[in-house]
């Protein structure tokens, strides 16, 4: 590696972005983000949905402005859409009653180029893309696979710098999604590609470890990295390979980790005591089926979490949800990349579904504190009834409106399903009926 | 294996080898899918191969594409069929607009229906008429929809006062309006036809344009993300990014309201053709003349050639307009999956094909793409540290905006009462309100009437889809035709049994707004997802059980679709409705819409201004307190999916 000190592509120092929430105050969505992008590298941004990544991606691309901070793209500040970045998008995002071919022409007519290059350049990127024959097919003749693949065709012919990909795979199957990820890395280790960085954002730890060269980990609740972790693995890379394996296994452990959290700072993951938790929308469903897979041979109540993520096909923001609830409840523990089930768990396991119940509601209670505050409310009360805006207001003190009706909307299922307390949703009533 | 099948399997297989072309790719066997299609010349593609590739390739001719696309080539013969028809249809269309508008210029007839006769030989003429006020007036309003929706999905204080109003001013009575336009329109063109003209075309588009406006606003602010950021980081323009993304993103809704405005336009098209303030009638050549002088003079058979020649005029406008406008509409609908049968139309499918209008919007085309170009000066788009700074000073101006707002509606109310009581006194609003109780108990009665009648035969169309195909057009046509050339037929009967007006006239109201209901049930009943109708026969659910559980609640929210627009239409219909004349017998009937008629045909604007304030606010409260609670309930509960 040579030792000049070369302008990177892409600086970003001390970017914070909050939203205005309507009491007033401020949700703080990015907290001291500092990145760097230099030429000839591909940096993956990794994290659960809501930890900021994709917001990130928007600050970078000028599509909104950050709160404080400064983001320098070739020596410039970014103050807007930049030329030289382009982005791929999760949905594709192709105008329906546009051809392939007009699609990708849209970037090229906005610089005002000449009719012929505009085509010449096109039926290019078209070809190098490998969607040669489809130029006037519109999108909805296309399956997934080639609507991405005009995607990157669109993003490509603008001949971009750096190249923004929010997510670019997890809306198509497995195989063509592969397909893809080894097409474009064929293409970047040829050099046939145009750019010159790439960042990806994605929330599917082995795409990060497949196609990065140095791998952000992000926390959420604010958004912030973790931990820089570098790839060094030569390309083709083997999803069986060692060192693969070892990669995946130590992102697990950094995003499992407990971590104390200094005071103020709102506490990062798998805590949950006061009512102020946000809780995510888990069926119990789920919660029954992974502690049933994890008491099961051949894990026997301790799993390692990659490993079962593998063989389950969750990914992370499938699994984090319901591990995290499991270890509110206190049916099991998560740490370290493994997780654990506690006594209770491995008796849950066993019992039948009324025991079950009776083993949920008990642990519900005492450990979900919401949970608890709803019943002690309709018990105090003489019809045992009460609005759900009694409850949405109050916790929309500790956090935002759409977290708030998460957070209820997830309780009620908990609830519902421990007996512990009913609600109607015509109505808008919790109470103590059975139904 | 031969015949159009082939290719149709060959094509499939090659697509599916193409998408998972890495491993071929990178052996070297690039699939090149316009190869195999050489083979086959367009002009001898069997079947299915050879339309998709006309379309495709002819698709891109009409709106905004660019060049022709790798399947076409060009034909070897100079003029084809398609060619003839299309040049037959834009021409014979300006010849036929050059001759109705000769008359503009022409100075005002004098007063009555001196220059209309009704030798039916003349009909043809007045058709042409009427339909090209209906034509005036809808471009009018596509020009009013671009402008205003635009306006106020771009501002947000604007759209604070823009939306109320635009829902106020559906509610005012279109009939209403005229007798206090009409004046204004003819001082603006004193002594000549033209004034007249506008104040008809002026009414029509009273009819046509709030709907058209709302659908536009309403798809403005809801463009999917994702299309809206690509266009920006994309350095879209904004002129560019309305052509590209926002209008075609608009279209499938705003044709499909256009066409429902074209519709219910038809009534007022005839109602405004005779228009009489005060002394002064004026006579507009068109069918709603001819009818009203049929009526001066008891003519039934002329009656009956007006009706003939408004079911020719309607069809033609059917095949001519709505279907080629639905039918390109198609091209901009945004969900992905392709549905059952797209809608077709000849007079759509003669344009695209024609190589001489292509030609003629080749230059068109590149000129439009010239407007794309970017400013010279290499100007960014709109800093985004500028909206930091406006944040801090919108408070402020926020505030100045509200009182502005409250202060002008303040000084407007103050005029109109003071307006009102120059000429009336105040005992008359409440003789007003007690009127309009009266028409309010009259539409209610007729909905559920209505109702009563048409739900179960809708449901029971609907769900056979061999009679929903035909009923559903026809139920259509029957809500496009204007129901007040059936009036005089009805009057003629009332006058001759001698019945009781205030009874027998209010039919007339729900004539032909009760097919919105009809239609709209029908709608909804084929749309039921065969698997609950499945649940249901499995189940053996039967009788009333079935209406209650299964039927009704799932057409629920299409039938208030339907109750609501018809609801709305009968209000409009009672200003022609309550009062109605044959001959030298006027009938009337205790109710709003006929304060208002008769305060117009007095020329009493004081009045005039009352009725159409009290019908308005009648409409309003309505609207708020009954119907659209109703709908947000049928949204909520009874949407399916």
């Amino acid at each position: 590696m040579d030792t000049l000190d070369i302008t990177p592509l892409l600086d970003i120092r001390g970017i914070r972005k909050s939203f205005p929430r309507p009491d007033g105050g401020e949700l703080l969505v990015l907290d001291g983000i500092d990145l760097t992008l230099r030429e000839g590298e591909i940096v993956g941004l990794l994290g659960r949905s809501g930890s900021g990544k994709s917001t990130l991606l928007r600050l970078i691309a000028g599509l909104s402005a950050p709160k404080a901070g400064s983001i320098t793209y070739l020596g410039n500040e970014v103050d807007g859409p930049p030329p030289g970045i382009a982005m791929v998008f999760q949905s594709f995002a192709l105008f329906p009653w546009l051809t392939v071919l007009e699609n990708v022409q849209l970037g090229l007519e906005a610089l005002g180029l000449p009719p012929e290059e505009i085509r010449r350049r096109a039926i290019q990127s078209i070809d190098l893309i490998g969607l040669d024959g489809f130029e006037s097919a519109y999108p909805r003749e296309l399956s997934g696979g080639m609507r991405q693949r005009v995607g990157f065709a669109r993003a490509l012919v603008v001949h971009p710098n750096i190249l923004l990909m929010d997510e670019p795979f997890s809306a198509l199957d497995v195989l063509t999604a592969e397909t893809l990820r080894t097409d474009f890395l064929d293409l970047w280790s040829e050099g046939q590609l145009p750019i010159k960085g790439v960042i990806l954002v994605t929330h599917n730890i082995e795409e990060a470890v497949l196609m990065c060269d140095r791998i952000l980990v992000f926390g959420s609740n604010p958004g912030r990295i973790l931990k820089e972790i570098k790839v060094e693995l030569p390309h083709p890379r083997a999803r069986l390979d060692p060192l693969f394996r070892d990669l995946v296994e130590r992102i697990y452990v950094e995003m499992t980790t407990k971590t104390d959290a200094p005071a103020g700072k709102r506490i990062e993951r798998f805590a949950g005591t006061g009512i102020g938790t946000i809780l995510p929308r888990v069926s119990t469903n789920l919660l029954s089926g992974l502690l049933e897979a994890v008491a099961a041979a051949p894990y026997g109540g301790e799993a390692d979490l990659p490993v079962i993520a593998a063989s389950l096909h969750m990914e992370i923001d499938d699994l984090f949800p319901v591990a995290e609830t499991l270890q509110m409840l206190r049916l099991a523990e998560v740490e370290g990349g493994d997780i654990r089930l506690t006594e209770e768990g491995r008796q849950f396991a066993e019992l039948d579904t009324d025991q079950r119940k009776r083993l949920f509601a008990r642990h519900l209670l005492n450990y979900v504190a919401l949970a608890g505050h709803i019943r002690r409310v309709l018990d105090e009360r003489p019809e045992h009834r009460a609005p759900w805006s009694r409850f949405a207001d109050e916790l929309e003190d500790h956090m935002s409106p759409g977290a708030a009706e998460q957070t209820l909307r997830a309780v009620i299922g908990l609830g519902r399903y421990a007996e512990v307390f009913a609600y109607d949703d015509q109505t808008h009533v919790f109470s103590l009926d059975n139904p | 294996m031969a015949g159009p099948l082939s290719g149709i399997i060959r094509y499939r297989t090659l697509s599916k080898w193409v998408e998972g072309s890495a491993v071929i790719k990178r052996a070297g066997h690039v699939p090149n899918i316009r190869r195999f299609a050489y083979r086959h010349p367009p002009g001898r593609l069997p079947g299915f191969l050879a339309v998709r590739a006309i379309l495709l390739g002819a698709g891109g001719g009409m709106g905004m594409s660019s060049q022709p696309a790798p399947f076409s080539k060009p034909s070897s013969r100079l003029l084809t069929l398609w060619d003839v028809v299309a040049m037959l249809l834009v021409i014979g269309a300006l010849v036929l607009l050059a001759q109705g508008s000769r008359g503009l210029m022409q100075p005002l007839p004098k007063p009555g229906f001196g220059a209309i006769g009704l030798d039916p030989s003349a009909l043809p003429g007045y058709a042409l008429h009427t339909s090209l006020r209906m034509l005036a007036a809808m471009a009018l309003s596509l020009l009013f929809t671009f402008t205003y929706a635009t306006w106020a999905a771009k501002s947000r204080r604007a759209e604070q006062v823009l939306i109320p109003l635009l829902d106020i001013l559906q509610s005012v009575p279109i009939l209403g309006f005229i007798s206090v336009t009409v004046v204004f329109f003819m001082s603006l063109a004193p002594g000549r036809m033209l004034g007249a003209e506008l104040a008809a075309v002026f009414a029509i588009f009273t009819s046509q344009a709030w709907n058209m406006a709302f659908s536009f606003h309403q798809s403005l602010r809801t463009v999917p993300k994702e299309l809206a950021e690509a266009s920006r980081s994309f350095r879209l323009g904004s002129w560019m990014r309305f052509w590209k993304l926002e209008a075609p993103f608009a279209m499938p809704a705003l044709v499909w309201n256009m066409m429902m405005s074209m519709s219910g336009g038809w009534f007022f098209v005839v109602a405004s053709e005779a228009i009489s303030v005060g002394d002064t009638t004026v006579a507009l050549p068109g069918i709603g003349s001819y009818i009203a002088l049929a009526i001066v003079e008891r003519d039934l058979g002329a009656i009956f050639w007006a009706i003939a020649t408004m079911l020719a005029v309607i069809l033609v406008y059917d095949q001519l307009l709505f279907r080629p406008l639905v039918a390109w509409s198609d091209r901009f609908r945004f969900e992905q999956e392709a549905v059952a049968a797209p809608p077709r139309s000849w007079v759509l499918t003669a344009l695209r094909r024609s190589r001489l209008v292509s030609l003629a919007l080749t230059p068109l085309g590149k000129a439009w793409r010239w407007t794309y170009r970017p400013p010279p000066a290499s100007a960014k788009s709109r800093p985004v540290a500028h909206r930091k700074i406006q944040s801090r000073q919108a408070a402020w101006l926020d505030r100045l905006w509200y009182g502005a707002i409250i202060a002008v509606c303040l000084a407007a109310l103050w005029r109109i009462i003071a307006f009102v009581l120059e000429g009336v006194a105040p005992t008359e609003a409440g003789t007003a309100f007690l009127l309009g109780l009266a028409t309010m108990a009259r539409v209610f009665a007729l909905i559920t009437l209505a109702s009563i009648v048409w739900v179960p035969i809708g449901v029971w169309l609907g769900l056979r889809p061999r009679a929903a195909r035909i009923a559903q057009p026809i139920a259509q046509f029957m809500a496009a035709f204007p129901a007040n050339l059936l009036f005089p037929l009805a009057v003629s009967a009332i006058v001759a049994l001698r019945l009781d007006p205030d009874f027998w006239l209010s039919p007339l109201m729900i004539l032909g707004t009760q097919w919105y209901i009809l239609f709209n049930v029908i709608a909804g009943a084929s749309t039921i997802p065969g698997e609950l109708r499945d649940i249901g026969a499995n189940l053996r659910v039967r009788g009333w059980l079935w209406w209650r559980r299964i039927a009704l609640p799932a057409v629920f929210p299409f039938y208030m679709t339907g109750a609501i627009t018809a609801s709305g239409g009968s209000w409009n219909a009672s200003i022609v409705a309550e009062i109605a004349s044959w001959g030298d017998t006027t009938l009337e009937a205790h109710g709003l819409g006929a304060y208002i008629a008769v305060a117009a045909k007095a020329g009493d604007f004081h009045r005039v201004v009352l009725g159409i304030a009290m019908m308005s606010a009648f409409v309003v409260v309505i609207n708020r307190v009954f119907w659209r609670p109703l709908y947000a309930l049928a949204e909520r509960k009874f949407r399916l999916g």
